[in-house]
């Protein structure tokens, strides 16, 4: 329970639909609350690493991916939950495809209509978002194994998580790489950019140095929750997420 | 929505297939024709959304496209306001003014379709608000650091000042993929483009590590070398090839008024166009886009 990090990312919340029944509100919110922090796809399941690392190099690149993915993650959800009865699971993941890619695609006529700008910078990246991983990952793990409300809730809490880890990566290579957030110069005259951060290496460097407070912080609270229990001799191999 | 609706062909033992968590890899219950029409159902109703998100896109794409074109073009040829796309003319071996009607009656072939000046042979006309010349936008590409650079280079052709030879008047990269923070100077640091803003051709472009002392050189920039160097010689190469072209000081293409031709023309056939009237004299600035409408 404590521990999420060393669970595996495929069969995280495949907690099975059983039968109808009404839509419980607790546990809608549980299904969109895991994807933010706690099984969070970028941080904790390690997941989506291509655009995670390709995009970031400013903030707004990283909130336009996270809009896209998003997009493309809560429809190809809505989509795999009605239709998983009809789906024949010899070609499910061909189907899966499919439609992550039909959506895809609109999303990348929809942002080069919208924000020009912002689709020359992304570039192919926005048509790599069918191999993201989060994405299939869903479907398989989740969506299809769902009702659409939760499938829905999951994918929004998900995209949020992501968008969080892109953010928070873009960000911060942003403003040490430009000295800019948003295009805002907000360092001073006297900043010297760190190119290397808005060049590749910077965005491994970055999202290990966050992984590591990530983790960091996440074993923190396992080791004092335990000294909380009582358990005095549950010691500091508790809680690591590898 | 649409793909809300089940196949056809929905049999009931499939009906575990949802609930079962483990893949078996042997399920021979459904028959191969139900994977085919599952597929075939997927793919079609893709298509068809697809199919409509590009009717919705395509129009604002391309209006996104003219207008950054059409920026770029007012940016390089400082004072313009309006184009005009050019063609150069393999037959006749000259400068003419580009519209469509022209390229339906004058090149022949699949030309009559095509809605777009041939790509490659085409440059851009800059004219003020009195449709007086300015000068030309030309584009040009050539490979770059990472990937093909395409810039647009505005061009004087004329001396305004008795003494001022012919010289660029500015330049914009439309689209590269040069590193970021060093190679993408070429078109985030002001300096760079300051270059552009009058330089002359002759006797040639150079390119120079230290302080230009002529007003055909370019100083490169430190760190970016290579982005510097690629952008000066697809100067060079479209230069070499495009001022030889271009007629000379005095006989550029004039203006062309799309909706008076169009008018004229019309007149010239029968009675003058009722519907052609509400067209004012204020549309002319966006006469390089009406021909889509006439």
């Amino acid at each position: 329970m404590a521990d999420s990090g060393s669970s595996n990312p495929l069969m995280l919340g495949s907690q099975q639909q059983a039968g109808g029944g009404s839509v419980d509100p607790d546990r809608m919110y549980r299904e969109f609350a895991k994807g933010i922090w706690k099984e969070n796809p970028v941080f904790v399941q390690v997941l989506g690493m291509c655009p995670m690392l390709a995009v970031t190099n400013s903030a707004i690149n990283a909130v336009a991916m996270g809009a896209a993915t998003a997009f493309v993650l809560v429809f190809s959800s809505i989509f795999v939950s009605l239709l998983r009865s009809f789906i024949p699971k010899q070609v499910r993941i061909s189907t899966y495809i499919i439609i992550i890619a039909t959506f895809v695609t609109v999303a990348d006529m929809a942002l080069k209509a919208a924000f020009p700008v912002v689709h020359k910078d992304l570039g192919a990246f926005i048509s790599l978002i069918v191999v993201n991983c989060i994405i299939l990952g869903r479907q398989e793990a989740f969506a299809s194994r769902n009702r659409p409300l939760y499938a829905v809730a999951d994918a929004i809490g998900m995209s949020i998580g992501f968008a969080f880890a892109l953010l928070c990566l873009g960000a911060t290579r942003e403003i040490l790489g430009s000295g800019t957030l948003f295009k805002y110069p907000i360092m001073g005259s006297n900043f010297q950019p760190w190119v290397i951060m808005i060049l590749p290496p910077g965005g491994f460097l970055m999202l290990g140095m966050i992984l590591l407070v990530f983790n960091w912080a996440g074993q923190t609270r396992a080791k004092r929750r335990h000294r909380a229990d009582g358990e005095a001799n549950a010691g500091g191999e508790v809680g690591s997420a590898s | 929505m649409t793909t809300n609706t089940p196949p056809p062909d929905a049999q009931p033992d499939v009906e575990s297939t949802s609930v079962e968590l483990t893949v078996s890899a042997v399920d021979s219950q459904v028959s191969s024709v139900r994977l085919v029409a599952t597929l075939a159902i997927a793919a079609m109703l893709s298509g068809l959304l697809l199919a409509a998100a590009y009717e919705i896109t395509l129009p604002i794409i391309e209006a996104n496209n003219a207008e950054a074109l059409q920026a770029a073009v007012f940016k390089v040829v400082p004072d313009s306001t309006q184009l005009q796309p050019l063609v150069w003319d393999e037959d006749k071996e000259e400068l003419v003014a580009w519209s469509p009607k022209k390229s339906a009656d004058g090149a022949g072939e699949e030309s009559s379709a095509s809605e777009e000046p041939p790509a490659g042979l085409v440059i851009y006309g800059a004219y003020d608000e009195n449709r007086q010349f300015i000068g030309y936008a030309i584009e040009a590409a050539g490979a770059g650091f990472q990937d093909t650079i395409r810039l647009l280079y505005g061009f004087n052709p004329r001396a305004v000042l008795p003494d001022e030879p012919r010289h660029i008047t500015g330049m914009e990269i439309l689209e590269s993929r040069e590193t970021p923070g060093l190679g993408d100077k070429i078109y985030k640091d002001p300096k760079f483009a300051e270059n552009f803003l009058f330089l002359t051709v002759d006797p040639s472009i150079e390119l120079v590590k230290d302080n230009p002392t002529a007003k055909n050189q370019v100083d490169a920039i430190t760190g970016a070398t290579i982005s510097s160097k690629a952008v000066v010689k697809i100067l060079q190469k479209s230069t070499a090839d495009w001022l030889p072209r271009l007629p000379k000081p005095g006989d550029e293409p004039a203006f062309i008024v799309i909706d008076d031709e169009q008018q004229q023309q019309q007149q010239e056939a029968e009675q003058p166009p009722a519907e052609e009237s509400s067209e004012d004299a204020e549309s002319d600035t966006e006469g390089e886009e009406d021909p889509d409408n006439g």
